[in-house]
C-alpha cells in the first residue's frame, strides 16, 4: 500500500510499505478515504518530538471504511465508514470510564504522561498513522464511530481531532457568558476555537497571529476580531490595554512548540532544543490574561521542560488547563452541531492533495504558503 | 494601530449558536466530568481481556507497570540509534538522561536511513522529500534568495577552511625549511 514515510526533519516521502494486520482481537482495518495534515504534525515533522523513528508514517485525522475486523469487535462491521479518533482508547481503563480518552493507560506503552495517539512517534505508543492508503485501528469497539448518512467526508474528517481540539481548548476555558477570550494561533484550531468560544457565550472573541492571509481568514470564519501582533507591538500590553489594564479572561494557547515571536524562545526551543518548543504562546497567555483567569492549553509541546512565568501563573492565581482532546466524548454534541449548521468543518479546508503530494503538502502546511490553512490527502484508494 | 479598523465588534447574540453550551458549572476539574479517585473505582486495576501478544522488542516505559495491551509494532529500535533509545529507556520520564539521548538517537536514526537508502541502491530525491516544488512555485524569490545565501556562506566557510590548511601547511613547510639551518 502507498503510505507517507518520515526520513529525518522536514524530509518525507510516499512509498509503498506492508499492508497493516491485525494483532489484537478488537482491532480493525480501514482503508483511509480521507487524512489531514495536522498542526502537531509539524512538531514531527521538524524534528520536535522525540522517539520519532525514520519509516513511521504520520497521519492522526483520518476517515476511511472498514475492509477487516478483528474476532472481539462488534460495534462495527466490514463496511462502515467511520471518523476514528485521533487518540486511541481501551474504554475500559481507570481514565477510559471517566471518559477522559485522551489519556488511556492501555494504549501506549513508551511514555506514562500520554495515551496512543495514530501516527504520532513512539513517545506517543508507536502506532503507525492514517496518511496511507489502510491504518491498523486498536480497540475498534471503542473508538470509531459511523458516519452519519448525510455526513459529507469533508466534514467527517474534521471531526477527527480539528473540531473536537478548538472545541475543548474553548471548554477547558471556562468561558462564562459575556467573557473576553483571547486565542493565541490563527492555525485551524485556533480559529475553531475563537468560533466554538461563542458557542459557551464569548462577549468578544479576540485571535492574534502573525500571518495576514490567517487573520483575515478568522474574521471570517469565527467572526472574531483579528490581530498582527507584528503590528500591535507587544501582544501582553494589546491585550492588556484594550481591556481596561484588567487582562482577559480566558486566553487559549493554540500554538505550541513551533511559535514565532520570542527570539529567545525561538532560538532556544526551535532551533537548539533545549526546551520542548518555543513556549512564546504560553508566555503571553500566562501574561496576558486577568488575575484569577484561565489559560487552556490545546497547542501540543514536547516531553521536555519549558520556559514559562510560572511565578506569575502563581501570583495572579492562574487556573491552567490542558488536556489531550477527548474526542471520543465531544463527538456526539459536535455532529448534532455539524448536522444543525451551527458548525462548518469543511470550511477549513483550503487545499486537496494526493497522497503522492504528501512531501509538498507538509512543506505548503509548515510554511504557510498559498494562503493553506489546512490540506486534506486523498490516498488512491480513496476512489474505489 | 492599523487593524482596528477592519475589526469591527460583532453582537454576540447574532451569531448562530452563541451560548448554546453556556455552563455556569463548567469547573476547574473540567473535563473530568466524571471524576473519581481509584477507591471509588471498584475496577481501577483492570485491563482489558485480551494483550496484544509481546513478539516483537518493545520500550517500555519505567514509569509503566506493564507493557499496554495494545501497542505500535513500526520501525523497531535497531542499529546505533536503537543502542541509545534502549539505554534512555531505562530512565524516569522526569530525567534528561531520557529524552535527550532520544532527541539524539532521532538524528543518528536519520543518518542511519540515510545509509540505508544508499546501500539499497536508492538515491534518495532530496528535492522533492523536502516538498522544495511548493517552495519554487509560492514562494520562488524568498526560496532562492535563502538557498543563495546557505550555498554562499557555505562556500566561504569551505574556502576558509581550505585556506586555513593550506596556511597551515605552508607553515609547516617554511617551519621544516627554516629547521634544515
Amino acid at each position: 500500500m502507498l503510505a507517507m514515510e518520515y526520513r529525518g526533519p522536514k524530509r518525507v516521502r510516499a512509498v509503498q510499505k506492508p499492508m497493516p494486520e491485525i494483532k489484537h482481537p478488537q482491532d480493525a482495518i480501514v482503508r483511509v478515504l480521507r487524512a489531514c495534515i495536522c498542526g502537531s504534525d509539524l512538531h514531527l515533522y521538524n524534528g520536535n518530538i522525540p522517539d520519532t523513528r525514520v519509516g513511521s508514517t504520520f497521519g492522526h485525522e483520518f476517515v476511511g471504511e472498514i475492509v477487516d475486523i478483528g474476532s472481539e469487535v462488534t460495534n462495527v462491521k466490514v463496511g462502515d465508514r467511520v471518523i476514528v479518533p485521533f487518540n486511541i482508547a481501551c474504554g475500559e481503563c481507570h481514565f477510559c470510564k471517566q471518559e477522559m480518552f485522551g489519556n488511556c493507560q492501555e494504549s501506549n506503552s513508551e511514555s506514562g504522561a500520554v495515551g496512543g495517539i495514530y501516527g504520532y512517534s513512539h513517545t506517543a505508543g508507536g502506532f503507525n498513522g492514517g496518511q496511507a492508503e489502510y491504518a491498523r485501528v486498536p480497540y475498534a469497539n471503542v473508538g470509531p464511530v459511523i458516519i452519519p448518512a448525510d455526513m459529507d467526508l469533508d466534514d467527517a474528517v474534521m471531526l477527527t481531532d480539528v473540531i473536537p481540539t478548538g472545541y475543548q481548548g474553548a471548554e477547558m476555558a471556562g468561558i462564562q457568558k459575556g467573557d473576553t477570550v483571547v486565542v493565541f494561533g490563527a492555525g485551524p484550531i485556533g480559529i475553531v476555537a475563537a468560533r466554538c468560544a461563542w458557542l459557551f457565550g464569548a462577549g468578544r472573541v479576540i485571535i492574534i497571529d502573525k500571518q495576514e492571509y490567517r487573520l483575515d481568514f478568522a474574521r471570517n470564519y469565527a467572526y472574531c476580531e483579528a490581530y498582527n501582533f507584528e503590528e500591535i507591538g507587544d501582544p501582553v500590553m494589546f491585550i492588556k490595554k484594550i481591556t481596561d489594564f484588567m487582562g482577559a479572561d480566558c486566553v487559549i494557547d493554540a500554538v505550541g512548540a513551533e511559535a514565532e515571536g520570542n527570539t529567545l524562545q525561538t532560538i532556544t526551543g526551535r532551533k537548539l532544543l533545549l526546551q520542548a518548543g518555543s513556549a512564546t504562546a504560553l508566555h503571553w497567555a500566562i501574561n496576558a490574561v486577568k488575575k484569577g483567569g484561565v489559560v487552556s492549553i490545546v497547542g501540543v509541546y514536547g516531553p521536555t521542560d519549558n520556559l514559562i512565568p510560572i511565578g506569575n501563573a502563581m501570583n495572579k492565581g492562574l487556573t491552567i488547563r490542558g488536556n489531550q482532546t477527548s474526542v471520543k466524548r465531544l463527538l456526539p454534541r459536535l455532529i448534532e452541531h455539524v448536522q444543525n449548521g451551527v458548525l462548518d468543518p469543511k470550511g477549513l479546508i483550503t487545499h486537496r492533495m494526493p497522497l503522492e503530494e504528501v512531501a509538498d503538502g507538509y512543506r505548503m502546511f509548515s510554511n504557510k504558503l498559498d494562503n493553506c490553512i489546512k490540506t486534506v490527502l486523498m490516498p488512491p484508494t480513496a476512489n474505489q | 494601530m492599523k487593524d482596528t479598523a477592519i475589526n469591527t465588534p460583532i453582537d454576540p447574540k447574532t451569531i448562530n449558536g452563541w451560548g448554546i453550551d453556556a455552563d455556569p458549572k463548567n469547573d476547574p476539574t473540567y473535563p473530568m466530568r466524571k471524576r473519581m479517585n481509584a477507591e471509588e473505582d471498584p475496577n481501577s486495576k483492570s485491563r482489558p481481556n485480551n494483550l496484544q501478544p509481546v513478539n516483537e522488542e518493545v520500550l517500555k516505559s519505567v514509569e509503566r507497570q506493564h507493557v499496554s495491551a495494545v501497542f505500535g509494532t513500526p520501525e523497531l529500535p535497531a542499529g546505533l540509534s536503537g543502542m541509545i533509545r534502549r539505554q534512555a529507556y531505562k530512565y524516569p520520564e522526569n530525567q534528561y538522561k531520557r529524552w535527550l539521548p532520544l532527541v539524539l538517537a532521532d538524528r543518528v536514526d536519520m543518518v542511519e536511513g540515510l545509509v540505508s537508502d544508499l546501500s539499497h541502491g536508492k538515491l534518495p530525491n532530496i528535492w522533492a522529500e523536502k516538498g522544495y516544488d511548493m517552495e519554487w512555485k509560492h514562494n520562488r524569490t524568498a526560496f532562492v534568495t535563502k538557498m543563495a545565501t546557505i550555498g554562499a556562506v557555505t562556500a566561504g566557510l569551505i574556502v576558509w577552511l581550505s585556506s586555513g590548511k593550506k596556511k597551515k601547511k605552508s607553515k609547516t613547510k617554511a617551519k621544516d625549511y627554516l629547521s634544515r639551518f
